[in-house]
This record gives structure tokens, C-alpha cells and sequence, in this order.
């Protein structure tokens, strides 16, 4: 039994119902509504990309480091050319015929209907004689872009540059077309969600001879385009030139800290180029010689380059052994010119002996931290050095070391610091001791740190147990705020006290009397108590790394730096110097002692044998 | 008594030259969406018509095959039938390539399939069989339950793999539900559920509440018939809201106006319930449940939105739903759309000449947005007929339903009825800025095998039944 049957009706009604609807619909869209109409078939919508202008970026002091500068990207679209006059098109562009055929055809592949780039970056001039002579060409037309310039040619690691998207990108992010462009490196790369701003497009009529009639349905589908956002950075120009001057004809890095904040004030790597060359048409050519350079140009060493720490981790041991109560203020070692055990040897130089903990900085003795590494590892209290391994990793890793800092670089990198499993695969899992990892005490050995890293521990010193992460974008223009990580207090597992023993050191190392034995006397400031710590990264490929890390002033610090020169040899020789200048550079304003920014400048280190390396 | 009859001579020859026209006319404008000078023979395979052209001739071997099966075939196996599919649909959440951003294609070497589009046939059979079981009571919860496990657990699987608009198709088969006598209340509260989702996300839920109190209100003086009843509730309701209300100002307690409807209602709520059972008053328990529930439907709504779905899915509804602009994806696509139709005028601009929909402007050409190469170069002429030949199809399916001796078909045949009509009405909607942006296809125009074979097997599975109508009994 059906009972349900007469419920067909109702179905068969709401479907007639439906199809009225429609009909409705469609008459009023395709008949009544004449806006949609397009009457005559030459009739065609153009809708050309408004590309808004990269945000600018500043140093920390509202001074500019990249601007915009027009240009226009001559676009064609195939199925709209007619037969041109080749000759004079080509006397406009400065082109030859074959570009023009060339690019005509690989259009055509691309789509003939729609549009895609003909000639890329036509200078305003040429645009302009164009612009006049453009009727004569259906087909073609210009759409305004903009080229990214520098007022001076500082920053190009941190500034990174800006390239056409990859296919890779378009299919990953639906906002990228091709042709599109995007921050590859820096903080073009970084913040490039904000820099970037937000395209729009803009719907035209377009008569036969290619002139456009006016916008389509009142603009109703037009979109504005959104200019990106202004970036403030933490850079501080001038410092960044001057240390980008010092570091000329040698090949290393510098890191400057803000420690009461994590900002960056100055972050160099050298060699580096101007990076005016990665702007433009040449592009492609200058990136691919920049690429092959020997010296590796566009490689940024104050993030990538992994460099043992040397003396400079001296600090660290002090502060660790400090901390697990193996080691006090008091607490003296003898030296003897090295540190023997067994057939082991770590040599060290001359000082008066026995050293206490503060001599003991001041003086870098080798010695002192062979003995001050084994009490750490051989500390009783633990069951075997497997722990207390760990709990000696783990204090070094709280100072940023072995770990991204998670800045706001992509590129930076995580350095080294070994794990058990590192030596139980060399030396199986009993077959290590404290006297195995011997040379750590020092600095050297296994110990794998980024310029970046060095500097951010010279910051946490500075601030006596916690650094905030580094980071080089003060501000972004707009309703944004930067990341609440660059906030957030990054604490070190050592406690505040036991700091000032270690700076007490540093100082020392500084500003000791002359004939103490002082390590950094190069380093002096006369009105400014500089606390610093040399080190010496050993090289097995040629001239050991000169390394120098430093904050100042001691009491109330504003600047924590770390400065690496490649075969520069012993710390104290060049990188020292060179942090007391960007320090003075920083603090003061000015040299105190021109013949020392003389020394530095005049240095040629190892510039052009670097490929021996 | 079954008589052997040819189900050659007894087949419905009008619906399958309908099919047959719709093939056709989808495959031309697929070679029109798709045309271009450099590709001008029909049979380039490397071109989407090219590759149509195979499909269809692949649908029709598919269609004879389906036609001289067995008729028992289909019922007796239409639960194993159903069970394979699901399996293969949580298969393809595992296995499946993503595309689109769904994951909702198996990857057969340069083939891809796409195991939605046949999940319909299956429910549609499961539903059948279920609904014809022996001594079946359509009215009952148990029924209830079960007709919705066969029908959402498809579409929950195909929500999964983030293809909204097959998912949403198994709402359609409520017609099935409809005509086999499910309780009008039902479908009520179905739609009631449904605005409310919508309600929920688009408007304050305060609004929302004062809105349900009010239908509960109708509700309650449409089963009662006594304006007395109603008043009182309603003056029970003003007092506790004004009471609380006021004890709230005086005591400087902070309550938000949701605190204090909330709060008054569970009052009045206990004065109803007293005064019902006191005045032996009907319904009165079972309105108050709807109420609530429907308050704690509007906040886990509002709760899932924020908390489990991902941005880019609250986006998109959001866009669905007009609550945020987004001008390169959905509401573009609409208004090209929109322009390429609105442009062909009353006569179009003739086969092949089209230039909005060959300039690219509307991506999704060939595939969910075919019906915009109709009108632009067919006209409104060419529209009128594609949609009265459709309303055409559907209503002669329905002639068909319901001249079937045996229930299983009939259920099936509206089945068969209720996706073509969820596909036709949705996708030429959307084009014509009806209804919201659902990627669903037109059926038997739009380009790709999967969706082509799916109908196909639908309508043909349909037809057999349809030609041994007089082998069956009741
Ligand atoms: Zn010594």
C-alpha cells in the first residue's frame, strides 16, 4: 500500500519551481541586464595586476636602506596583435628582430589569451617614447612595476634581495603568479607577508587600436591595491657601514647585540656585494657570478659559518663549573706552561702561575680550564660522565649554543655541540673519559658556533644570565606587532651571581695593567670600561680564526659583540681592535685613536690566498 | 510470476536519447571552453575534449555493461555494495592523492579516480534496499538512526577528505525520505537544524536564542490552540527576565544579556514544567528539550567553528557566506562567471566564438563551471534549453519512479532524482549566483571521467530496473 503517492506532486512542483527560477534568473542575466553585455565583439577586458610598492626599510634610526624605483614590464597578449611595423618597434625597445619573434612565440606557449611578459624592467624613458607610439601595437602593454634600490650599498646579507617567484612557490601560495615577484633572502624573505602588501587588479575596456575606453561595470571589480608596510629595522646604519668598512679585504663577520633587547645593530659578513647587483635585468647574470665567486659573496658567514668558539668558551666552562659547585672564586690551579695528563699535552703560553678563577680569564690559561672542564665531568656526584656529559651539554645549550635561535633569519644555522651519541660512535659507549673531550675545556675539539650565536652569549653575559633572541626588525609599520619571542626573556641555567666573577675576568682581560698578562689589551677604550675575551678558533686548513667577543659599557651594557676574522691568528691581533672600534663607533660617536681604525683598514688578511683554504 | 520479457524493446528510450543529447552537447562546449588555435582536431588526446571523447566512449560500454546485468544483482548486493565503498572512501583518506586540497583521488597511473562520485550509487541502493525491508516502520527512531548511518556516514567520509560539495549531495536524498512517507515534522526540524547552522554562524547568538524562544513559543500555540496558555508562558518568561535583569543593575553583578536570558529561562523553564504537570498540559517537556537543545546546538556550532576548524575552512565559509570578501578566489569566480553568461545575450555569440570563457577568466572552465560557455555563446536560448531539458530528465525520472511496480526501484529511481537534482540545482546556481560557490559538476557536461561513469552507472542502473518493471512484483 502507497498512501505516500500524492507527495510526487509536490516533488514534481519544487522541481517546475526550480526551473522557473532559473529561467528568470537567466533572462534577467542574459537579456534584460544589458551591464553584463559586451556588444561589440572588439570589445575586450583587460585586467591588469596593480602591483603595489614594496614597503621601504630603515635602520633604527628612521635612516633609509631600501626604497623603490619605477619601471614598467612591457606585456603582450598573443591573440590580440595584429601585424606591426617590426622595424621601428624594435628602434623603440633598442631589440633585435629575433628578441621580438623569440618572445612572441614563448608567449604564445604560454597562453594566447592571456597576457604575459614581453620585455621586463623598460626604463622610464623608454616607456615614455613607447607610451605615444603604443596604439600602433594592439596587443602590447605596460604595466607599471617597481625595482627595489639602495641609497648606499651597506646590509646586503641582512637586507636580502628580491627575485620572480619559482614554480615551486606559485603552486604552494595561491597570492604568487608567475612573473610575480618575492623576498628571497633577509628580511625581504622574513617579512615579506607584510613588505609584500597586497596586489589589486583593475578591469579595463579595451578598443581595437588598444587604447583603453574606461574601467568595466564602474570598477565594480576592481580591487585596490594595498601598499605593503614600512620595516623598521634594529640595524643601525652606521655602525653597519663603518663595521662593513673595517672588515673590508678580509673575510669573517661581526655580530652587535642590543643585549637589554635582542636587537641587532650591526651584522656583517665579508666579502659581501653590493646589493644593487641582484636588482634588475642583469640579475640572473650577476647572481650566477656571485654564485661561482671563490670567496663565496652571497654566503652570510655571521649566520651559516660554524666556527669553534676558541678561549672565548673559557667563559662558559668558568660559569658551568661555577654553577655545579666544582669550581670557586679561590679555587687555584698551577700551570706549567701545558696541561699533561698521561701522554696527553693541551700546551699553553707564559703567565705567573698559580692563576685564581678572575687571573685565570684575564690571562686565558689552558691549563687552568683542562682542570675546571675534568671537575665538571668527573663531579662525584654524578653516577658516570654519561650525566654529567648531558648536564654540561644542557648548560651550553642554554646559551643559545647547539640550537636555532629562532630569530628572524631563515638561514641561520644551529651549530654544533656534541651529543653522547657523537662519541659513543667513535669511541663506543665506555670508551670515552673527560681527558676524550679534552679540548672543549678549550674551545676547540667538536664545538661548532655561528657568529650570530657568539654574540647572542656575549649579550646573555652582558645581561648576567638571560638574552632576549636576536633579531633585526625593530617595528613593522601598520597594524602589526613583531612576534611576542622577541619579547620573552631567554634565561641561561646559571645563576645571575656567579656573572660577576666572569666579567670581573673579562674586564681584567681588558683593561689589566700592562705586564699582568692581560689577553685583550688591544681592545682599551680610555672612557669606556670594555669587558672582552679573546679567542683563537683553530683552523686545520691554513692561519688559525682571530675571534674576539665583547660588551661594554660593564656596568650598564649597550652593545654585546662578537667579531670573527678568518686567518687572522691569535684574538687579540685584529678582532679585537676591530670590536673596540665599532664599539667606540657606537658608544662615542668617534676614534679616540685614529692610528687604530688605520690598522684595521690597512689590513689585507689572508684576502687572496683564501683559496688555499 | 515473473515473465522474461526483452529489455531491449522495453527500455526507455526517451530518457536514454535525453542522456545521450546532454553527452553531447556537455562534450561540445568542453571543446569549446578548451578551444584554442593551436589544438583544432577533435581527437588531440592531449586536450580536454580529446580525452572527453574517451570517457564517454568508455561511459557507454560502461552503460551496456550495467544494462544486461541481472536485476536481481543490484539489491541483492546493494549493502556489499555500499560496504565496499565506504571502505574504499576511508582508503582514500589514507592512500588517496591530494588535489585542489582534497584528498580525494586514487592515483592509477595516469588515471585518476574519484571514489565520491560512486558512493552516491551506493547509498542510493543502500537506502533502497533498507527502506523495502520486510515490516519496515519509516516512523520509528531505530529507523531514523539507521537511514542516517547509511546516509551521513558517506558524506562525514567525504567531509574528511575537504570535498564539501559531494559531501553536501547526501543531503539531497531527503526527497527519497519525503516520498516514502517520513513524517513532515522531520523534515521540519531537518530545515530548522539546518538554518540554524547557518544562523549560528552569521548572527549574534543572542539573536539567535530570542529567535528559537519565539519559534517555541508558535510551536506550542500551534499544538495547543489556547492564546491563554501562550500568555502565560510568555508573561512567566518577561517577568523572571525582568527580575533577573533588575536584580543584576542593583546588584552591580556584570551579567551579560546572554547570562541573563539563560538564567531566566531555566527559571521560567521550572515554572513551566510545575504548571504543566499541575494542568496536565501536553508537549510542554518535549519543547523545552527542543529549546535547549537547540541553544547547545547554536554554541557547539559556534565552539567547532572556532576551535576545530583550520583558518583557511573558516575562511572559506565565512566567504560562502558573504562574511568576508575574498576577491581572487570564490566571489571572483562568481562575477566572471556571471559576466560570461550575462554577455552571451538572447541569441549568444555562436559556437566557438566565445572570448570571455577562453581568456581564462574563469578557472574551472571545462569542469564545475561549463554551464558559463553555454551562455555565452549559446544565449539565453541555448540556457532555456539546457535547463528545460534537464527539468525535462528529472520530471520524465520521476514518470518513471513512479510507474515501477516494485518499491526498491521506485526508492532507487528518486534516489537516481535526488543527486541530478542537487547537482543540476547547486551547479547552475552557483554559476548564475543563486546559491553559494560548491564545487560539484554538472552532470553528463562537465569534464572528467569519474563524474561522467558515476551518473552514468546511476541513470543505466535505473533504466534496467526500470526495463524489467514487469518481471517484479510489489
Ligand atoms: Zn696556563
Amino acid at each position: 500500500m502507497d498512501s505516500f503517492a500524492n507527495r510526487r506532486h509536490i516533488i514534481r512542483f519544487i522541481i517546475i519551481l526550480i526551473g522557473l527560477i532559473f529561467t528568470i534568473k537567466l533572462f534577467i542575466l542574459q537579456v534584460v541586464d544589458s551591464s553584463y553585455k559586451l556588444t561589440a565583439s572588439s570589445n575586450v577586458l583587460r585586467y591588469v595586476t596593480q602591483f603595489p610598492a614594496r614597503g621601504l626599510i630603515y635602520d633604527r634610526n628612521g635612516e633609509l636602506l631600501v626604497y623603490n624605483e619605477a619601471t614598467y614590464d612591457l606585456m603582450v597578449v598573443p591573440n590580440q596583435l595584429m601585424p606591426f611595423d617590426t622595424t621601428e618597434f624594435c628602434q623603440i625597445l633598442n631589440l633585435k628582430k629575433e628578441y621580438v619573434q623569440e618572445a612572441i612565440k614563448r608567449a604564445r606557449k604560454f597562453s594566447i589569451y592571456n597576457s604575459s611578459v614581453f620585455l621586463k624592467q623598460v626604463s622610464s624613458r623608454t616607456y615614455a617614447n613607447l607610451q605615444e607610439k603604443l596604439y600602433k601595437y594592439p596587443g602590447f602593454y605596460v604595466q607599471a612595476r617597481t625595482l627595489r634600490k639602495y641609497p648606499s650599498d651597506i646590509g646586503a646579507h641582512l637586507l636580502g634581495y628580491v627575485g620572480e617567484v619559482n614554480e615551486k612557490i606559485i603552486e604552494k601560495d595561491d597570492y604568487y603568479k608567475s612573473g610575480d615577484y618575492i623576498g628571497i633572502s633577509g628580511i625581504e624573505q622574513s617579512y615579506e607577508e607584510y613588505i609584500r602588501g597586497k596586489k589589486g587588479v583593475n578591469v579595463y575596456l579595451v578598443d581595437v587600436h588598444n587604447r583603453i575606453k574606461g574601467t568595466y561595470a564602474n570598477g565594480r571589480l576592481d580591487k585596490q591595491a594595498v601598499v605593503g608596510s614600512n620595516i623598521i629595522s634594529t640595524i643601525d646604519a652606521d655602525l653597519q657601514a663603518y663595521g662593513e668598512k673595517l672588515m673590508k679585504n678580509k673575510i669573517g663577520s661581526i655580530v652587535a647585540i642590543e643585549p637589554s633587547s635582542g636587537e641587532i645593530l650591526a651584522i656583517v659578513s665579508t666579502p659581501s656585494y653590493n646589493p644593487e647587483l641582484l636588482v634588475g635585468r642583469k640579475r640572473t647574470e650577476n647572481y650566477v657570478d656571485l654564485m661561482s665567486d671563490s670567496l663565496k659573496p652571497l654566503f652570510n658567514r655571521a649566520l651559516m659559518a660554524q666556527y669553534p668558539p676558541g678561549s672565548t668558551f673559557k667563559v662558559i666552562n668558568a660559569l658551568i663549573g661555577l654553577q655545579e659547585k666544582v669550581l670557586f672564586p679561590y679555587t687555584k690551579y698551577d700551570c706549567e706552561g701545558a696541561y699533561y695528563a698521561g701522554r696527553l699535552r693541551v700546551g699553553c703560553h707564559f703567565h705567573k702561575t698559580p692563576l685564581n678563577l678572575i687571573e685565570s680569564i684575564q690571562m686565558s690559561c689552558n691549563t687552568y680550564y683542562c682542570n675546571v672542564f675534568r671537575s665538571i665531568l668527573d663531579n662525584r656526584k654524578y653516577p658516570s660522565i654519561r650525566e654529567s656529559f648531558d648536564l654540561w651539554r644542557e648548560y651550553v645549550m642554554s646559551f643559545g649554543f647547539g640550537t636555532y635561535l629562532n630569530s628572524d633569519f631563515s638561514n641561520e644555522l644551529k651549530g654544533l655541540v656534541p651529543t653522547k651519541q657523537t662519541y659513543d660512535k667513535i669511541y663506543g659507549e665506555r670508551g670515552w673519559r673527560s681527558l676524550t673531550l679534552i679540548s672543549m675545556a678549550i674551545g676547540q675539539g667538536e664545538l661548532g658556533t655561528t657568529p650570530l650565536q657568539m654574540a647572542n652569549m656575549t649579550a646573555a653575559i652582558a645581561n648576567r644570565g638571560f638574552y632576549y633572541i636576536p633579531h633585526s626588525v625593530k617595528e613593522i609599520e601598520g597594524d602589526h606587532v613583531l612576534d611576542n619571542r622577541f619579547f620573552e626573556k631567554q634565561y641561561t641555567k646559571i645563576d645571575s651571581n656567579y656573572f660577576e666573577l666572569a666579567i670581573e675576568g673579562m674586564d681584567l682581560a681588558v683593561n689589566g695593567e700592562a705586564g699582568t698578562g692581560s689577553t685583550a689589551r688591544t681592545a682599551q677604550i680610555s672612557n669606556i670600561t670594555v669587558c672582552g675575551k679573546t679567542g683563537t678558533a683553530e683552523n686545520p686548513h691554513g692561519e688559525d680564526h682571530s675571534i674576539f667577543i665583547a660588551f661594554a659599557p660593564k656596568e650598564k651594557p649597550e652593545i654585546a659583540i662578537a667579531v670573527y676574522i678568518e686567518n687572522g691568528g691569535f684574538g687579540g691581533t685584529w678582532a679585537a681592535p676591530t670590536a673596540k672600534l665599532m664599539i667606540e663607533e657606537y658608544l662615542n660617536d668617534s676614534i679616540s685613536v685614529p692610528w687604530w681604525e688605520e690598522y684595521i683598514l690597512n689590513a689585507e688578511i689572508n684576502y687572496n690566498n683564501a683559496e688555499k683554504d | 510470476m515473473q515473465r522474461r520479457i526483452n529489455i531491449w524493446s522495453s527500455i526507455d528510450w526517451l530518457t536514454v536519447t535525453i542522456y545521450l543529447v546532454l553527452v553531447f552537447l556537455g562534450w561540445i562546449n568542453i571543446y569549446a571552453a578548451v578551444y584554442n588555435e593551436d589544438h583544432q582536431s577533435i581527437l588531440d588526446f592531449s586536450q580536454r575534449y580529446g580525452k572527453q571523447l574517451i570517457w564517454i566512449s568508455a561511459a557507454l560500454v560502461i552503460a551496456f555493461i550495467v544494462f544486461v546485468i541481472d536485476i536481481n544483482f543490484y539489491s541483492y548486493f546493494a549493502y556489499i555494495f555500499y560496504g565496499i565503498l565506504i571502505v574504499v572512501l576511508i582508503g582514500v583518506l589514507i592512500f588517496g592523492k591530494e588535489i585542489h586540497g582534497a584528498r580525494s583521488w586514487y592515483e592509477l597511473g595516469n588515471i585518476r579516480i574519484q571514489p565520491a562520485e560512486f558512493a552516491k550509487i551506493a547509498t542510493a541502493l543502500a537506502l533502497a534496499r533498507y527502506l523495502t525491508s520486510y515490516n519496515l516502520q519509516i516512523n520509528t527512531v531505530k529507523s531514523y538512526v539507521r537511514i542516517a548511518a547509511i546516509i551521513l556516514i558517506p558524506s562525514v567520509l567525504i567531509l574528511m577528505q575537504n570535498d564539501t560539495g559531494s559531501a553536501l549531495v547526501y543531503f539531497a536524498f531527503i526527497f527519497v525520505l519525503y516520498r516514502e512517507g517520513i513524517s513532515e515534522s522531520i523534515i521540519l526540524l531537518g530545515l530548522f537544524v539546518i538554518i540554524l547552522f547557518i544562523l549560528a554562524l552569521v548572527i549574534d547568538t543572542l539573536i539567535i536564542i530570542l529567535l528559537s524562544i519565539g519559534v517555541v513559543f508558535i510551536i506550542f500555540w500551534f499544538l495547543n490552540r489556547k492564546i491563554k496558555h501562550t500568555g502565560i508562558a510568555f508573561i512567566v518568561l518577561l517577568f523572571a527576565s525582568s527580575a533577573i535583569y533588575g536584580l543584576n543593575e542593583v546588584l552591580n553583578a556584570g551579567l551579560s544579556y546572554y547570562y541573563i536570558l539563560l538564567i531566566s529561562l531555566g527559571i521560567s523553564g521550572l515554572v513551566y514544567i510545575i504548571l504543566a504537570i499541575s494542568y496536565k498540559i501536553k508537549n510542554v517537556a518535549l519543547l523545552l528539550i527542543f529549546l535547549i537543545g537547540s541553544i547547545a546546538f547554536t554554541y557547539s556550532v559556534d565552539y567547532v567553528f572556532n576551535n576545530f576548524l583550520e583558518q583557511h575552512q573558516q575562511k572559506r565559509i565565512n566567504v560562502v557566506l558573504g562574511l568576508e570578501s575574498d576577491p581572487y578566489g570564490v566571489e571572483y569566480n562568481v562575477n566572471q562567471s556571471k559576466i560570461a553568461i550575462g554577455s552571451g545575450g538572447l541569441t549568444g555569440k555562436g559556437f566557438l566564438r566565445g572570448t570571455q570563457t577562453k581568456f581564462d577568466f574563469v578557472p574551472e572552465q571545462s569542469t564545475d563551471f561549463i554551464f558559463c560557455t553555454i551562455g555565452e555563446e549559446w544565449g539565453f536560448l541555448g540556457t532555456l534549453f539546457v535547463v528545460l531539458l534537464f527539468i525535462f530528465f528529472l520530471y520524465r525520472l520521476i514518470g518513471l519512479a513512479e510507474r515501477q511496480r516494485s518499491s526498491f526501484s521506485r526508492i532507487y529511481g528518486y534516489g537516481v532524482v535526488s543527486v541530478f537534482l542537487f547537482h543540476i540545482v547547486i551547479n547552475i546556481g552557483m554559476t548564475i549566483g543563486l546559491v553559494p560557490v560548491i564545487g560539484i559538476p554538472l552532470p553528463f557536461f562537465s569534464y572528467g571521467g569519474s563524474s561522467l561513469w558515476a551518473f552514468t552507472i546511476l541513470l543505466f542502473i535505473f533504466l534496467r530496473l526500470d526495463a524489467s518493471r514487469l518481471e517484479l512484483l510489489q
